[in-house]
């Protein structure tokens, strides 16, 4: 076994978080230097793993595995294929950025170091572990920091921060209570008992085998996507999301609207679509409903939107409708554009939270009426606000346009109905982005601000960071898509399969 | 008549006799300190006493098969012990404070902790009988031990009612078992057809519902609540770990052992208490605001998580079983310490106590948290590994809509355990602040909690080590 890559990247937040932890409070600048630097590492061990990734192999890579709990059958086994890495490359880098946009955090500033290297470890986890236990470890892990973070750092403006961080726990862990039913009786439904695991390629493989029947997946599918679903702000699960990010601090929003939510995404894709295949297509038609509702609906609610925190939490949820209807279409085309979406929705979501965030923290204000003219005083954030909005609405050249067009060509011909709709929903987003940069960046200038300083130094980061990868990966697309299609290339067969199975939903529509 | 049997018993009464001989002597002015290190040491001596004794062969017994000595007794004694010490551990300032005799304080305790014994050996209903007794009147007396709050007194006159009938209620069942079978051996009542008679099964039920009361099982929970506010924080946190963890003990070797053949009867019936247990006790917990009785009605709930593991009557529900005992000790351990000690500073227990802690003592307001999300059993946390254990054999024995309302009722509890969080996190007024004065922890305080986080947060990442040793326990029980 060669050197531990992805251990490290794991384990260098969490290693960190204990060394800050004895740290004095009052070391702030080393501490924020110290989470900083476990980020840097981990951000370039990834960007090595992204790039020595052979893509003509595919499959999992950098694989470790040590048994962990024999009775159970669990072991800590990590491995990244081309569905994960992308994955990994978002949670790595936001998280890097994240760290930059609180740089200037004085309150409790140990704390917070230590509770967003926990949070980002326990995202790593999500995305690197190839066992269903060790993923449910840091699945939940990363709910408790959340809240704290939220209750002494957030900000109270339509519902207060209390309301919003006890709103977004609770409903990601009723979401994950439906989840974990579903795990467990997966766990014990996949083989007999004696050979149970939690290894994620062996329940892959007892579902290829046969063992288990339709209904079960049926059932079983129903309660992962409730769980899934309520994290990716799937309509009706959705409503924890424009409060929660509103009321969290910015480094919070960025890794939640940016990775976080994400995991419900990658989890239906990798359990429900690869271990439940039949699941999937019996609920597929109702997902793709559901995206429909989540795209024009949260659209319709973005447009009437004053506070800017609010608009990118309803923005965010419309989005996902486009992550869950390129699921919904099962084939891989529309499959490895979900997977770039997630990608692209990530980085552009954070790179909007960090600015917004970055405006509220020097003026205090992030409510539509209030600003205006930012360009004026605010050249940098508005280069920020500016190619965040644009790939939002989808411009060629940026990061979001090659996946949503992936999308769109392999849903219309399954969903024609739906996929039409959804493509108008592009201009709803156009409408409501539009407005916001317009009133926020433009306009005569306007003296309030001029006492204000715009971004320099470490704050520029976020935005150099976040967007080199929004313009890079817009003009060079093949970048991404060349190791999504790895990952998603093996299922082909499958899918074929299972496009020829009769399913009653599935047959409905 | 082998003595080697009952050494660990021998052990804990000769640490009892020797407290209550240092306490006779010492001057009636003197700190009872000095009692408190001698039963921390005795205690650990005792604890790694207990390793040794655990063995693969065939298990040592006593008074002709009525105490048995096997590694499932041995389990439940090392946390029995663990609990006991660590509670002694950090309630040394708040015995020299709030309690009138420490001396005898701990000779009780040790008392109880010899009953706790006894019942998790016990092998027939009558030694079963003589050590809960031993321990619920130890209990009856400890919980009154604060004589300047009337809340101590009420609950410990509260504690002797309910209990004393409950003691009846389980004495006539015994004896309607007796009269059955006409033996009060665990292993001659499994064999006898007598049981499946109308005589039998009322014995078994009213064995049960004695047992529910002692496990605070709702419709029989009343007296827990107040009870556990008024009592001494250290007696609450043993009347949490020890008590029910003894009551589980005996009663899951009871089921098993003497009834195992009547399972039809009471596993159904057993899985729609445990299921009332996890609705009611988490809805009603939420309200709380006194730590101390918001854990009273949380420890309903756990009652419940674990007769969701009793109800699968199987070595992978018993093994679930004696995982959630151990780590729930973990973190009542973590839990109470913390209590106690904010109690001796600031005279309560209530969310108001707890204001502000996370800036005025940050490693007790983590450990509290952390504590609170073991209970809860969020991930990394020993509760998450426990609640899969217990889950699994649930669902493998077809009670998946116990699962259900198991994961949805403990998602439900993060709720009002993060009540908590938030009272201790929260942003503080102007006032507020200046009052949130730092406080020294004492170093017992500091060792309990810390050890305490180490194993729940251990436990959870890397559960083979517990597991491992409940394996062994459930093993040879079911052998």
């Amino acid at each position: 076994m060669g050197f531990p890559l992805l251990s490290t990247v794991l384990l260098a937040p969490l290693l960190m978080a204990l060394v800050i932890c004895f740290l004095p409070r009052e070391a702030r600048e080393q501490i924020r230097v110290l989470a900083a630097a476990a980020m840097g590492l981990a951000t370039c061990l990834t960007l090595y793993a992204y790039a020595a990734y052979d893509t003509a192999v595919g499959g999992m890579q950098f694989t470790e595995q040590i048994p962990w709990v024999t009775d159970l059958g669990v072991s800590y086994s990590l491995g990244i294929d081309g569905i994960s890495l992308p994955m990994l490359l978002l949670t790595d880098v936001i998280g890097l950025a994240s760290v930059f946009s609180s740089w200037n955090i004085e309150k409790r500033a140990k704390e917070f170091f230590i509770l967003l290297l926990i949070l980002i470890a326990g995202v790593t986890g999500t995305f690197v572990a190839c066992d269903l236990f060790i993923f449910l470890l840091c699945y939940e892990v990363v709910v408790i920091p959340i809240y704290i973070m939220v209750l002494i750092w957030g900000s109270t403006k339509r519902v207060p921060k209390e309301y919003s961080g006890m709103k977004l726990t609770i409903f990601l862990l009723m979401g994950s209570a439906f989840m974990l039913v579903g795990i467990v009786s997966l766990y014990l439904g996949a083989y007999p008992a004696g050979q149970r695991t939690f290894d994620i390629q062996a329940l892959i493989m007892a579902s290829q085998m046969g063992n288990m029947s339709a209904e079960f997946q049926i059932f079983v599918f129903l309660l992962l996507l409730t769980g899934f679903g309520s994290l990716l702000s799937m309509f009706p699960f959705h409503s924890w999301s424009p409060d929660g990010y509103a009321g969290a601090p910015t480094a919070v929003s960025m890794i939640h609207a940016g990775v976080l939510k994400k995991i419900g995404g990658y989890g239906l894709i990798r359990l429900g679509l690869m271990v439940l295949p039949l699941g999937a297509k019996f609920w597929a038609p109702l997902i793709a409903g559901l995206a429909m509702i989540n795209v024009m609906y949260a659209a319709y609610c973005a447009m009437v939107q004053k506070d800017l925190k609010y608009i990118i939490g309803y923005s965010s949820v419309s989005h996902m409708g486009y992550v869950l209807l390129g699921f919904a279409a099962l084939n891989v085309v529309s499959i490895s554009g979900a997977i770039a979406n997630m990608v692209a929705h990530g980085i552009m979501a954070s790179l909007f939270f960090s600015q917004i965030g970055y405006v509220y923290e020097k003026t205090h204000m992030r409510s539509i009426p209030d600003l205006k003219g930012l360009a004026h005083y605010f050249p940098r954030v508005t280069i920020g606000f500016m190619l965040a909005g644009m790939a939002s609405v989808g411009l060629p050249g940026l990061i979001e346009f090659v996946p949503e067009v992936t999308i769109f060509m392999g849903t219309i011909g399954v969903y024609p109905f739906f996929a039409v709709i959804a493509i108008a929903g592009i201009i709803f987003t156009a409408l409501y982005i539009l407005r916001m940069l317009a009133k926020v960046l433009f306009g005569p200038k306007d003296e309030h601000f001029a006492k204000y300083e715009d971004q320099k130094g470490v704050e520029v980061l976020p935005l150099l960071l976040l967007g080199l990868f929004l313009v890079g990966f817009g003009i060079f697309p093949e970048l991404l898509m060349r190791v999504i299609d790895s990952g998603v290339q093996p299922l082909a067969p499958m899918l074929a399969a299972l496009s020829d199975v009769p399913m009653l939903l599935g047959g409905g529509f | 008549m082998n003595f080697w049997a009952v050494s660990t018993e021998i052990f804990i009464l000769v640490i009892m006799t020797v407290a209550l001989a240092v306490d006779l002597v010492l001057p009636k002015k003197e700190t009872r300190r000095g009692i408190g290190y001698l039963v921390i040491s005795g205690l650990l001596a005792a604890l790694v006493y207990t390793f040794g004794l655990y063995h693969t062969g065939p298990s040592m017994t006593f008074f002709d098969g009525l105490f048995l000595e096997d590694n499932y007794a041995l389990f439940f004694k090392q946390l029995f012990i663990l609990g006991m010490l660590f509670s002694v551990l950090f309630s040394l300032d708040y015995v020299e404070k709030n309690i009138k005799s420490p001396g005898e304080f701990y000779t009780l305790l040790m008392a109880a902790l010899l009953g706790m014994c006894v019942m998790a050996s016990a092998n027939d209903l009558l030694t079963m009988f003589v050590g809960l007794e031993l321990m619920t009147v130890s209990f009856y007396v400890l919980v009154g031990q604060r004589m300047d709050v009337p809340d101590s007194g009420e609950a410990s006159v509260k504690y002797l009612v309910v209990g004393a009938g409950s003691t009846a209620v389980m004495l006539y069942g015994i004896s309607l078992v007796y009269g059955a079978t006409g033996s009060l051996d665990f292993a001659v009542i499994c064999r006898s057809i007598q049981m499946v008679f109308s005589i039998g099964l009322a014995g078994i039920v009213l064995v049960m519902i004695g047992f529910f009361f002692k496990l605070s099982v709702i419709p029989f929970h009343m007296w827990a609540p107040d009870v556990y506010q008024g009592a001494p924080t250290p007696v609450t946190a043993l009347l949490a770990m020890g008590s029910k963890a003894a009551g589980i003990a005996v009663f899951m070797r009871a089921l098993y052992a003497a009834f195992p053949l009547l399972g039809g009867y009471w596993i159904p019936l057993l899985a729609v208490f445990a299921a009332i247990c996890m609705v009611g006790g988490n809805i009603m917990a939420i309200r709380q605001t006194d730590v101390k009785r918001m854990l009273a009605y949380s420890s309903i709930a756990q009652a419940g998580y674990m007769m969701c593991g009793i109800a699968s009557a199987d070595a992978a529900g018993m093994k679930a079983v004696l995982f959630y005992a151990m780590l729930y000790v973990f973190a009542n351990v973590g839990a109470f310490a913390v209590l106690t000690c904010v109690e001796v500073y600031r005279g309560g227990t209530t969310h108001t106590h707890l204001t502000g802690l996370a800036q005025s003592a940050p490693l007790l307001a983590a450990v509290m948290t952390v504590s609170l999300l073991s209970m809860a059993g969020i991930p990394p946390t020993a509760g998450f590994s426990g609640k899969m254990y217990i889950f699994t054999a649930a669902v493998e024995r077809g009670y998946l809509w116990l699962a259900f309302i198991g994961f949805l009722m403990s998602m439900i509890s993060v709720y009002y355990y993060l009540l908590v969080a938030k009272a201790m996190y929260r942003d503080l007024t102007p006032e507020e602040e200046t009052a949130n004065t730092a406080f020294r922890i004492p170093f017992g305080v500091r060792a309990t909690v810390l050890l305490s986080v180490i194993a729940t947060v251990g436990t959870g990442i890397y559960p083979e080590l517990l597991a491992m040793l409940t394996n062994l326990a459930s093993q040879t029980f079911m052998r």
